[in-house]
């Protein structure tokens, strides 16, 4: 019965999808009639199941979640404590600061070959360049949210007797600046996912969904290149959607009815 | 206890481009008693919130000093409790979050905390709303909420920053009475920045008028009626005249 009510409730969503498929296979099946160029909608299904059957999908999948897990961990470890700390100290920012503005410009992609150099075809590898484009938005969104803490918290928790720099970064600057630290986070993670692919497809890896593009770029299995392609627009839709979901239960519950 | 004592307080607001700075403050002393009622009314811009500031221990004085019970203000001390004029709760904690957080910064764990707050809760009336964010309660309520959190401290003084200043007629008439309340059942030193002369006497012993910048005393007007007060008894209305024509003449001095 909710299947049902979820049909009538998104119809014309369902219904655009379905006629967007149509198309597809049509013109891929009547019109452009060459499985290179454009495989067709059918293509792209049996192609899937054969990876399914294979268990192919699932190491590619896993191995690539964990080249992400490794890299969002690292931005973590590192960006959250420096956005704090520059948020925080004065004299931090201003000897952290003119270092990632320098740092800030170079494109993650750039950073592979020393990828390779320093850390092998590993996984480590890949983790790096991912964390290279997640940590700036990090620390940024970290810094602004700390910067942005409303002075009347701040003096608010002082009259009642917090007072020390941990104790107010704990119970003041860290909860006001959530909601900041966290939109960092999904931007990064959306910047992360791209440069995993880039890093999977340049070689710092030999598994994962970012390398089975090319790999099957190279066999001129396009139909399989398209599965993985869309593998990889749902496993990072998916990602978000999880993300979303947690931290609006239960990080920002507070912040229901303010304009975010 | 509560007795503070205001001496010789000067505030000067420096710039970096214009050496000579503002003067906010000059020269203010006066004495509260301890469980006194004390209004700090004057125009804006007169430094009686700057002066509030700085008995909270968020401000610093220029020159001057004031004790608590003869103990030198050094910095912010929940002995000195305060209610803002912004609302100022913790809008990621609920109401009964925000009102345990004196006591979980003690080291009081939050379970304790919460069952020794519980009264608080009761004497503001927010007993319905304790699970509550803040972004659910109307400017009154949040107010409410922000002076139990000041009394779970129970704190010698309680420093309030035009409180009601954002609430409606209404509300702001109904809070203080149920302030009153609040004072006559605690033992504690009010100290009540306010523009409204109607607010400083309905509520205060005595009145602190202030003068235009830079402020100063211009007069201590004690406030000699019984409570609870009529807001229009002629001897009200004949007070809130008198106030009034202070304060009409620091508009003229200027």
């Amino acid at each position: 019965m909710n299947f049902i009510k979820t049909i009538e409730e998104n119809g014309i969503e369902a219904l655009s999808l379905v006629v967007a498929v149509t198309i597809w296979q049509i013109v891929a099946d009547r019109v452009v009639h060459n499985k290179f160029l454009l495989p067709s909608f059918y293509d792209v299904i049996s192609s899937f199941f054969t990876i399914v059957k294979s268990g192919l999908l699932f190491t590619d999948i896993l191995t690539s979640l964990l080249h992400f897990l490794i890299g969002i961990i690292a931005a973590f470890v590192i960006g959250i404590p420096l956005g704090i700390s520059m948020g925080w100290f004065k004299k931090a920012n201003r000897a952290i600061d003119p270092i990632i503005e320098i740092l800030r410009p170079i494109p993650p992609l750039a950073w592979i070959p020393f990828a390779i150099v320093w850390f092998g075809l590993t996984h480590q590898a890949a983790g790096f360049v991912i964390f290279v484009g997640m940590i700036f938005p990090i620390i940024i969104n970290t810094y602004t949210g700390f910067k942005n803490v409303p002075k009347v918290y701040v003096e608010a928790a002082k009259v009642l007797g917090c007072t020390r720099n941990m104790d107010l970064i704990r119970f003041i600057a860290i909860p006001s600046a959530m909601p900041s630290i966290v939109s960092g986070i999904r931007i990064a993670m959306g910047v992360g996912w791209m440069c995993l692919v880039a890093a999977e497809m340049f070689g710092v890896s030999d598994r994962g969904l970012g390398y089975q593009i090319w790999h099957n770029y190279y066999l001129h299995r396009m139909d399989f290149v398209l599965v993985y392609m869309l593998l990889l627009g749902f496993v990072g839709l998916l990602i978000d959607r999880f993300f979303r979901y947690y931290v609006d239960a239960k990080l920002l519950r507070w912040t229901s009815g303010t304009v975010v | 206890m509560g007795r503070v004592s205001v001496r010789n307080i000067s505030r000067t607001f420096t710039k970096k481009e214009d050496k000579a700075g503002t003067e906010a403050l000059s020269s203010v002393s006066f004495d509260v008693e301890d469980g006194e009622f004390i209004c700090l009314l004057g125009p804006s811009g007169c430094g009686k919130t700057t002066l509030l500031r700085i008995i909270a221990g968020l401000e610093t004085q220029t020159s001057g000093e004031i004790t608590l019970n003869g103990a030198p203000i050094t910095g912010p001390d929940p002995k000195r409790g305060m209610v803002f004029q912004q609302y100022s709760l913790l809008p990621w904690r609920t109401v009964i979050d925000n009102v345990t957080f004196g006591l979980e910064m003690q080291g009081i764990n939050k379970a304790e905390a919460r069952k020794h707050v519980e009264k608080y809760i009761d004497l503001v009336g927010l007993e319905q709303f304790k699970d509550s964010y803040p972004y659910e309660l109307s400017g009154g309520m949040q107010q409410r909420a922000a002076i139990a959190r000041a009394l779970a401290n129970e704190p010698e003084v309680l420093l309030m920053d035009e409180p009601f200043g954002a609430l409606d007629a209404q509300t702001r008439n109904i809070l203080q009475d149920e302030l009153l309340k609040i004072w006559e059942q605690k033992h504690v030193t009010f100290i009540f920045v306010t523009h409204s002369v109607d607010e400083a006497v309905v509520l205060s012993d005595r009145i602190v008028v202030m003068t235009a910048r830079p402020g100063k005393i211009k007069e201590i007007v004690k406030v000699d009626l019984p409570r609870p007060r009529s807001r229009t008894s002629p001897e009200v209305n004949h007070l809130r005249d008198r106030v009034l024509r202070l304060l009409e003449e620091e508009r003229f001095h200027r």
